[in-house]
């Protein structure tokens, strides 16, 4: 066995030139799946990054009206849906998986959110609690933050983000200023900060969805006043922080179920439900992955023509070394042991080959990366699995002429000279 | 009684156009013979040559080796009669280029699955054998055509065969060169090796106990017939 790798090393150091062409299919072939898988790995990462790592683990549970999120705007809740109150927000709070929770209700404001001349074309109103900026992880970036008395002066006071900042005061400093929400002046008391600085670009629909309220501008008062603005009994969601990533998707079904709990009907048609953004990170992920999936079927594609390359130069190899295989076969070696001489050399000319094009493929993700700004990560399981799948090809492409090899007649390739 | 040929017959080709090549060879040797076979080219000796290293089998007849009929071997035991009890020189040598010349000698060893330790030393000890204790790490390159042949000559040994089957093994040689190996065949032959030498010079096959002709594949014993 030893001796066969080092036969196949010498083979292939005296076919400098050749060994390296033969090589260059699978190279070109293991390369260019590298490049794609560590491009969609990192693809993948950062979609889960940048939803999932934007909202810091959190997890929203909302009223939903069948498939969609319930409107206060349009419609008053059906009596069966009770306001919530304290002991179920301390009932998810004690659920092993919630970090903290936070009650929360919100409005879109269209257009209703104003500054002088200037409105705020997309963006939300948020009837908040105290520990509402905690469990978001938002930061106090100018100003200040909500206070008790804030809340039991029903003070109209608002905290806004910087896309509200920039839309309604283009750089100047908030804090101070009175804003027009729906209507009632509130002062803005502080500017806050999202975790990340998550841009994203939006080029499909479901895209425009996903991102949408996450980047839309975010106005909050204190959820004592919001009576003034709205209803006395308005809806509220509970907005809680997991543990961690993987620990979401269980935290929001166990808040679900502690709210929808309260319902006092059953199979009701307005019903609570998490909005998981882990849930919507695999989607995205899927969908990235399937059209790239594509991509690595071409590039198996140049595996196998690499592979007919190996055999077509394995081919002559054998026909060069007749004498030689003649001479062993004189010499007392067994066919298992010539065919086996050339699965080798294939297989270590392939496996090289591997090698190289991992090298190869990792500086194109490099390259890739630089060049579109989308992250990379390597898989080493996937460089593990290319390089032991280069031998394979190596032992497929290698076995006709190995075979060959080893059914060669010893007086004929003697006599070959 | 070494090797038995009884009423050997081989014909190459297709049945519809048969090229016989041996017509009922019968001849026996005994252990430490030294035969010396001659005839011209095309006679057939080298078709005998094949048959009796076991790398071919006859069309008809019976070959007995050391008593045994092994017509009806596998591959694989072909392969294991040819690596224990038989020893090959070629006219041309058959060396491995990349291979230096103590890793020739052993090549058979390993087919034999000799311990890799045992392989150097006894590869050393038939290079002594034939004088070339000196060019043991050489390659076949650095070495003159009669180094070589007596290269081949330790691979042949090595394995201690029972029959030491030379192909015209001067043929490729300069007349000194060519002593040189006659002179370790005669030692091979004085220490107890049975030889089948095959070649068309005469002073080559005097030195032979015995001597054959082959002529249109017929076998004959004696001498010359030219």
């Amino acid at each position: 066995m030893l001796e066969n790798i080092r036969e196949a090393f010498d083979g292939i150091r005296s076919h400098k030139l050749r060994s390296a062409l033969t090589m260059l299919g699978i190279i070109i072939g293991i390369a260019s799946i590298i490049a794609i898988a560590s491009t969609i790995m990192g693809t993948n990462e950062q979609i889960k990054q940048n939803l999932v790592g934007s909202g810091s683990n959190v997890v929203t549970v909302r009223l939903y009206q069948g498939d969609y999120p319930f409107e206060s705007s349009w419609s008053t809740p059906p009596e069966y849906v009770p306001a919530l109150d304290d002991d179920t927000l301390e009932a998810i709070r004690s659920v092993s998986e919630v970090d903290s929770a936070a009650y929360y209700a919100q409005r879109d404001a269209y257009g209703q959110i104003r500054s002088g001349s200037k409105s705020l074309s997309a963006g939300t109103i948020y009837g908040v609690d105290k520990t509402y900026l905690g469990v978001y992880g938002y930061t106090i970036k100018a100003g200040r933050g909500m206070t008790d008395s804030d809340y039991n002066k029903f003070r109209k006071v608002a905290l806004i983000d910087e896309t509200v900042s920039a839309a309604l005061f283009s750089g100047a400093n908030p804090v101070g200023q009175t804003i027009d929400v729906c209507g009632e002046p509130y002062t803005v008391i502080g500017e806050f900060t999202r975790a990340s600085d998550f841009r994203p670009t939006v080029s499909t629909l479901e895209e425009y969805f996903t991102y949408n309220t996450s980047t839309g501008g975010k106005v909050l008062i204190p959820f004592s006043t919001w009576p003034v603005l709205f209803r006395y009994d308005e809806t509220r969601s509970v907005a809680l922080r997991a543990v961690n990533t993987d620990a979401m998707t269980t935290a929001g079904r166990k808040a679900e179920e502690i709210l929808n709990a309260t319902i006092q009907k059953e199979n009701p048609e307005v019903r609570y439900k998490s909005e998981d953004l882990l849930e919507q990170a695999k989607n995205l992920q899927e969908l990235s992955s399937a059209t790239n999936r594509q991509l690595i079927l071409v590039a198996g594609i140049s595996l196998l023509v690499g592979g007919i390359g190996v055999m077509n130069i394995m081919l002559v190899s054998v026909t060069e070394r007749t004498p030689e295989i003649g001479l062993k076969k004189a010499l007392g070696a067994r066919r298992r042991r010539i065919s086996a001489q050339f699965l080798i050399e294939a297989g270590v000319l392939t496996c090289l080959g591997g090698v190289l094009g991992v090298l190869v493929g990792i500086g194109l993700a490099y390259g890739i990366s630089k060049m579109s700004g989308v992250p990379i990560f390597i898989s080493w399981y996937i460089v593990a699995a290319t390089v032991v799948f280069s031998f394979v090809i190596g032992m497929v492409f290698g076995a006709v002429p190995a075979y060959r090899a080893a059914r060669l007649d010893p007086i004929e390739a003697l006599r070959h000279e | 009684m070494l090797i038995r040929l009884e009423h050997i017959e081989k014909t190459y080709g297709t049945p519809e156009h048969p090229v016989p090549v041996l017509h009922d060879v019968n001849f026996s040797m005994e252990e430490g013979e030294y035969i010396a076979v001659m005839g011209p080219s095309g006679s057939g000796k080298s078709t005998l040559m094949n048959l009796l290293g076991y790398l071919d089998t006859p069309t008809k007849g019976t070959y007995y080796f050391e008593d045994a009929d092994n017509s009806k071997a596998s591959d694989t035991q072909m392969a294991r009669i040819r690596n224990e009890k038989i020893g090959f020189v070629f006219q041309s040598f058959h060396l491995l280029q990349r291979r230096r010349a103590w890793e020739n000698v052993a090549l058979p060893l390993m087919y034999g699955n000799v311990p890799k330790r045992e392989r150097r030393e006894r590869a050393e000890a038939a290079l002594c054998e034939v004088g070339l204790q000196d060019r043991m790490d050489f390659y076949p390159t650095q070495l003159s055509g009669g180094q070589c042949q007596r290269v081949a000559i330790a691979r042949a040994i090595c394995t201690r065969p029972k029959l030491l089957l030379a192909d015209e093994p001067t043929g490729a040689l300069d007349s000194v060169s060519g002593q040189q190996i006659m002179d370790i065949f005669d030692e091979l032959h004085e220490r107890g090796m049975s030889i089948i030498m095959i070649t068309h010079e005469l002073s080559v096959a005097e030195r032979a106990d015995r001597m054959m002709h082959i002529y249109d594949g017929v076998l004959s014993e004696g001498g010359a017939k030219r």
